[in-house]
């Protein structure tokens, strides 16, 4: 059965089931009306956000969770602009989202063309999204739907996934038109490529098997990938400690004997340590963005350098490379681990590794469980890793919760670490822990958020209880734009400016006024008690923290230098 | 950072609305800059050749071909060898004449640099010139003295000598690429 006759927004909803597509986020509008129409008779789920920005992070934090792409949708104009920043978010990130905007028709009534003549709710959202999509179409007929889903979903999920916009006017949405489902594709400028090249492996190989401190750096690639497993084997065989990037955290189980833990601007100190301390670095997956890598020069110095990576764009953009491999972090590790498993000789009683041990033990990140009337929000992340069964997911904020959450809450498996680390979005933890719950049903789903980035997506409470989409809200509260005002602190003489929320809602109440549940804690033990209620619970949980407006985020690398310039409090 | 060295980059694409604004805004948001631009249709009739001169040092000059490649509407990037390359551009310069001896001095000159005189009027001559882009420069300074009202430039567009072609039938021509890659 390819073929039918059957209306735009009919074949729209067809061809996502064919791509196995299960739930759509998303907020209607005058110019998706058809599809919301069609949307009765479909056994695709919808979800009703209460902002499109929700309906991108949702999807966003379903595909990270799944690793299947997630869907938004919104209506023309407002509700599309209004899924710009999800967009982007995701591009950054490389998270595969396809995103379906209405539009206004094509032609009017009277035949006369309406797009482009700044109609009632009228955005160029194809001129908008071209820099943060991997790719967008505005189909012109309905006859081009089938086809178009088909390609837009392959374009999102292969070589280095990315957000997909299809932009659907609202004529095409309601025309009937002969539907073809059988059509294949064919993108003459898009082939990605994921085999390495076998001299590009021979290369790496000779130089692992020489190295004498060799170090792996895993970024976002591999979790993408689902090259955990072939990580792990490199890494025991090579007995080379491996750090992970801020996305690629939970690459690697942290529990590990060889783990370092993140490395960067708020970095483990033993990772970033260590990392320049390495002789040859096997770099996979990692764009090595500013925040990881800090002043390039240091980072680089004495080492030769691999670099898988399946985009060739992320080869010697940011840093030198010397080996570069452009493939799947999978295939490549596999290739490269094949060559060597005969050449390596156990390096367990190595130098290198004994040094790792010994650094790992020297330079540890220690806290205090309390201090006067404040939880420590560090011994409380520790808390929760013991409260929590290792395949739960936790999604985070942007600013200090999220430091606090790469730097003392162990990521153990894959897909189990959802954060904002390129664009840094505040306001992406909650809706994308929504998303990864409804993807992940039986795993409890937690976000850790500080009260000013909770306070830029909350309203998707509404959506979560109506929804029935159970999260725990874990909110670091000390009245402050956190981040910022660290930085306010330490570079700018302590001159506070607009970092004081002053008057913060009472969250307690806020959740209940959603018909959620709130609960304020002032201790270890009754934050323990409320999330082992709160993950239990069929209604979220918003957990109010309160945690000192001076408390900073150590260790830290000022902008502009080097890993090994750390301050640490 | 590297020597910067004029760079001719010659790149297929779809022949689809869209795609020079996609390369463009690519160019604008890493920072590249376009010295010139000239887009025009290829022998096949769904592919536009976009003939692009940048100055860049050979770092930035990787990014660019590898960041071109990466829109799924850019189908093959070439950089052309400037040893084996032949490149034209097209001027049109319409030049000031008062009186009749600046008349005959600029028929001298447009006959000197091969150019064609294509429209005259009492107080003007619009001239055509085609070369490389140094001769039609060095044409613009000479009808400088006699004082150029308006110039339009085409931007350089290039093929590679000899056989060799930036083309995709070999690759995509064949009935093993005419197939769907999707079912």
């Amino acid at each position: 059965m390819n073929m039918a006759k059957m209306s735009g927004a009919q074949a729209l909803l067809e061809a996502l089931k064919r791509q196995k597509a299960e739930v759509i986020f998303g907020i209607l509008g005058g110019a998706n009306l058809p599809i919301y129409d069609a949307l009765l008779d479909s056994e695709i789920r919808h979800i009703l956000s209460r902002h499109e920005q929700c309906a991108a992070h949702a999807a966003d934090g379903y595909a990270r969770a799944s690793g299947k792409p997630g869907i938004c949708m919104s209506t023309s104009g407002p509700g599309a602009t209004n899924l710009v920043t999800g967009i982007a978010n995701a591009y950054m990130d490389s998270s595969p989202i396809i995103a379906l905007t209405g539009q206004v028709p094509t032609y009017t009534p009277d035949s006369s063309y309406m797009i482009g003549r700044d109609a009632f709710q009228e955005a160029d959202i194809i001129g908008i999204t071209t820099p943060i999509t991997k790719c967008n179409f505005q189909v012109k007929t309905a006859a081009e739907i089938p086809r178009t889903v088909k390609t837009a979903f392959y374009i999102a999920t292969t070589g280095r996934p990315g957000p997909v916009l299809i932009d659907l006017p609202k004529n095409t949405q309601a025309d009937v038109a002969e539907m073809d489902f059988s059509d294949g594709i064919e993108i003459r400028g898009y082939r990605p490529k994921s085999e390495p090249h076998p001299l590009q492996v021979k290369k790496a190989a000779e130089l692992l098997v020489g190295a004498e401190r060799p170090l792996i750096l895993a970024g976002g690639g591999v979790i993408t990938s689902n090259a955990s497993q072939e990580l792990l084997e490199m890494a025991e065989l090579l007995v080379a400690p491996v750090a992970t990037t801020l996305m690629g955290k939970g690459s690697f189980s942290e529990d590990h004997p060889l783990s370092l833990g993140f490395i960067g601007m708020h970095g483990m100190r033993a990772a970033n340590q260590l990392i320049l301390e390495s002789d040859v670095l096997l770099a996979v997956g990692t764009r090595f963005s500013d925040r990881s890598t800090g002043k390039i020069c240091t980072f680089c110095s004495d080492k030769k350098i691999i670099q898988v990576d399946i985009d060739s764009a992320e080869i010697g953009k940011n840093v030198d490379i010397d080996i570069p491999i452009v493939a799947d972090a999978k295939m490549a590790l596999k290739a490269i681990h094949d060559l060597i498993i005969k050449q390596v000789k156990s390096k367990k009683d190595s130098v290198w590794f004994r040094r790792v041990k010994e650094v790992k033990e020297q330079l540890l990140n220690n806290v205090s469980s309390e201090e006067g009337k404040y939880l420590k929000p560090q011994a409380l992340l520790k808390e929760l890793r013991k409260i929590l069964p290792s395949e739960a997911i936790v999604a985070t904020e942007v600013g200090q919760n999220q430091m606090w959450a790469a730097l003392f809450y162990k990521a153990l498996k894959p897909r189990t670490y959802i954060t904002s680390g390129g664009l840094g979005t505040m306001g992406f933890g909650f809706p994308a822990s929504l998303g990864a719950k409804v993807a992940c049903p039986d795993k409890p789903v937690v976000d850790i958020a500080g009260d000013g980035s909770f306070i830029m997506t909350e309203q998707d409470l509404a959506c979560s209880v109506e929804e029935k989409i159970p999260v725990t809200v874990i909110v670091l509260n000390n009245s402050m734009l956190g981040m910022v005002a660290q930085w306010q602190r330490f570079f700018y003489n302590r001159r506070y400016s607009a970092v004081k929320l002053g008057h913060v809602p009472d969250f307690v109440k806020l959740a209940e006024a959603y018909g959620a549940q709130g609960v304020r804690i002032g201790s270890l033990s009754e934050f323990s008690k409320a999330v082992k209620k709160a993950i239990k619970s069929e209604v979220s949980t918003v957990i109010d923290v309160p945690i000192s407006p001076e408390e900073n985020v150590f260790p830290m690398v000022p902008v502009g230098k080097g890993l090994d310039e750390m301050t640490v409090g | 950072m590297g020597e910067e060295k004029t760079h001719i980059i010659s790149a297929i694409v779809e022949n689809k609305p869209g795609v020079l604004y996609s390369v463009a805004n690519m160019f604008r948001r890493r920072g590249f800059n376009i010295e010139s631009i000239s887009v025009g249709p290829t022998e096949q009739e769904d592919l536009a050749r976009m003939t692009v001169t940048v100055r860049q040092d050979e770092k930035t000059l990787d990014q660019v071909v590898k960041q071109l490649n990466k829109l799924i509407d850019v189908v093959k990037v070439s950089i052309l060898d400037p040893a084996s390359v032949v490149t034209r551009e097209m001027a049109l310069v319409k030049v000031h004449v008062s009186e009749t001896k600046s008349r005959s001095d600029i028929t001298n000159y447009v006959e000197v640099f091969r150019g064609r005189i294509v429209d005259i009027s009492p107080e003007t001559l619009m001239v055509e010139i085609t070369g490389g882009s140094d001769k039609i420069s060095a044409f613009i300074d000479l009808m400088k003295t006699f004082g150029i009202k308006e110039i339009a430039r085409t931007g350089i567009t290039a093929l590679s000598r000899g056989s060799k072609a930036v083309k995709i039938e070999e690759e995509f021509g064949g009935k093993q690429n005419g197939k769907s890659i999707l079912r």
